[in-house]
């Protein structure tokens, strides 16, 4: 059978643990022995007890600024670059291998990258700030819990930038010319022509980064990890649910960790899983309007 | 990291990666006629932030050239004259040596496991039509959308019931585990697009059907294979969770966790750091300049519509 051995790798390493890992959520631990069955106790200890009344609220706000703030820059900014490579047949291609090159690199590469850049002592940024005359802006940005989060949300927007100018590229070939030159001849004006003909037959690539924005930043782990560590320094200002899921298992001692990081775990699956169903069928049922 | 790249593939439905592409030829080139948008300014910002884009990954490059004194001097200095000892420093006394056998090992491993059963679980997926196969296929498919690193927990246990806990061998089985939808989402596509009168004839000729699968098929596919090997291998080499947690000895660190423990131990050497940084990027660069091709196509997987 050709099938059998990727089958066996899948459920073994896959399927398995992700089922496994929903319900462990619903039993209390004694360190790695498992006890009773407990329901959604460890779901209510979440919301009731430190430190999680305190930490899971603030993570979890930080991962929404997370994506909204990606959202925004990244790919509003991706959408730009998109709209003005289309066209551009000779360079396009070079010019999108150039931005891509950002989002090669490992998240954690990336971060520590950006330690040493924006390093108080050392860093280029700020000695460039300096330079140019704009001293009161040579600050720690990673040192001070104000900035600290924005840094995370704009070095992941560097680094992701070429993805949606990727994405938005294949869309916008896939935008039949005939429509806008028809526009075009009728009098509508170039800025006209975009907002209401290339725009709407967008929105299903629009959506889809949407989506994708979405899971991948409430799955942010590696990039806070090597810009703040695994407590989000400073002062919990950089803390992400992946983070505070990472402590609480592996860090934090209590006898019920696994009880308590599997119910943060679930939790999380059931908001990227909610988030992302959600949103497709939102974005079904605008498909079905516009008849795309 | 993984699954981000891959969830649009499951949304966006099986659609050939690549012919449509071609099919919108014509339209293109009837585009070229039209004036691309912003003229000359549009061209320039591009350009700039094209530089933009790079300079933190040249100043990276360009800093492990230089001496920690002359970092600390200098911030905004060029890297002359050239200096190495960061990377000798770094590959000797911070063990990056280790740590990159160890990647290219599990990266290398993993990746040509899932995709030597992946190609082969896509052939039979893509040429029987019986309603299990339909399933199997679905369930393959959903794993496009699973967070994996959520069940990191249950993946420690089970790698310690079977004694692979700080094993090399258990974080390769992981990944190799990992990549399996991806890949059969992509190979699948690419079967299905082979004419079915290829199998006839072999068979007429007297191939059985193993012989008949590496002998013909996996040939004819092999842009799709490219494809799946050079896209896996990014996220595997990235990966840090993972071996943060099933790794404990130092011997047997990857890139990633490697960094850290570097990170923590000489956080003043910065040369040294910026050569750490460069190491674990040098073979993405390697990958990336002989295969952009790959990439683009891999990234673009069921969004070509």
């Amino acid at each position: 059978m050709f099938v059998a051995p990727a089958l066996l790798l899948f459920g073994v390493f896959v399927l398995y643990p992700m089922g496994s890992a929903l319900s462990y959520a619903f039993f209390s631990w004694q360190g790695t022995s498992r006890g009773a069955f407990v329901g959604f106790e460890n779901f209510v200890a979440l919301f009731t007890q430190e430190p999680f009344t305190t930490q899971l609220p603030r993570a979890f706000g930080h991962n929404i600024a997370f994506f909204v703030g990606t959202m925004l820059i990244q790919n509003t900014l991706g959408l730009g670059i998109a709209v003005l490579l289309h066209r551009r047949a000779r360079t396009r291609r070079m010019l999108q291998t150039l931005y891509a090159m950002p989002y090669l690199v490992s998240p954690i590469v990336i971060g520590y990258l950006w330690t040493l850049l924006l390093s108080p002592t050392f860093g280029p940024v700020n000695a460039l700030l300096r330079q140019v005359g704009l001293k009161s802006w040579a600050l720690p940005w990673l040192g001070d819990p104000t900035t600290a989060l924005w840094v995370v949300v704009l070095v992941s927007a560097w680094q992701w930038v070429g993805f949606p100018v990727l994405l938005y590229g294949a869309a916008l070939g896939g935008v039949p010319e005939e429509l806008s030159e028809a526009a075009l001849v009728d009098g509508a004006s170039h800025w006209q022509t975009f907002r209401s003909i290339v725009f709407p037959l967008l929105v299903p690539a629009i959506g889809t980064v949407s989506i994708l924005t979405f899971i991948f930043a409430m799955e942010a782990f590696a990039l806070p990890y090597a810009l703040g560590g695994s407590t989000g320094n400073p002062a919990g200002a950089t803390d992400f649910i992946s983070l505070l899921f990472y402590r609480t298992a592996f860090e934090n001692g209590s006898t019920n960790a696994i009880g308590s990081s599997s119910a943060i775990a679930t939790l999380l699956f059931v908001v990227i899983f909610g988030g992302a169903v959600v949103a497709t069928k939102v974005l079904r049922r605008h498909q079905v309007r516009v008849g795309a | 990291m993984t699954t981000t790249l891959q969830a649009p593939a499951a949304s966006a439905g099986p659609h050939p990666p690549t012919p449509p592409r071609a099919s919108r030829r014509p339209a293109g080139r009837r585009g070229r006629r039209t004036r691309p948008v912003g003229g000359l300014v549009g061209s320039t910002a591009l350009w700039i932030y094209a530089i933009g884009a790079l300079i933190p990954l040249l100043l990276m490059v360009s800093n492990s050239f230089r001496s920690t004194s002359s970092l600390y001097s200098d911030p905004l200095g060029a890297p002359w004259p050239i200096n190495f000892d960061s990377y000798r420093n770094a590959w000797t006394v911070g063990h990056f040596g280790e740590y990159f056998t160890n990647s290219l090992l599990v990266t290398i491993g993993a990746v040509t496991l899932s995709t030597v059963v992946s190609t082969m679980a896509a052939y039979a997926l893509a040429r029987c039509r019986s309603r299990i196969f339909t399933i199997l296929e679905s369930v393959f498919i959903s794993g496009l959308m699973l967070p994996i690193h959520l069940a990191i927990l249950p993946i420690f246990y089970l790698l310690d019931g079977f004694g692979l806990v700080d094993s090399r061998l258990g974080l390769m089985l992981v990944y190799a585990a990992s990549g399996v939808p991806f890949s059969i989402f992509v190979l699948t596509v690419f079967f299905r697009q082979l004419p079915p009168e290829l199998e006839e004839a072999a068979k007429i000729d007297g191939a059985n059907s193993w012989v008949m699968f590496w002998r013909i098929m996996v040939p004819l596919v092999r842009p799709a294979v490219a494809t799946v090997v050079v896209f896996r291998f990014v996220p595997i080499w990235n990966d840090f969770l993972f071996p943060l947690v099933l790794l404990r000895t130092r011997e047997k660190y990857t890139v990633p966790v490697g960094l850290t423990t570097f990170f923590g131990e000489y956080s003043t050497d910065w040369s040294s750091l910026f050569a750490g940084l460069v190491i674990a990027t040098l073979p993405l660069i390697v990958l990336f300049l002989l295969a952009t091709k790959q990439i683009v196509a891999g990234l673009t997987a069921g969004m070509s519509k």
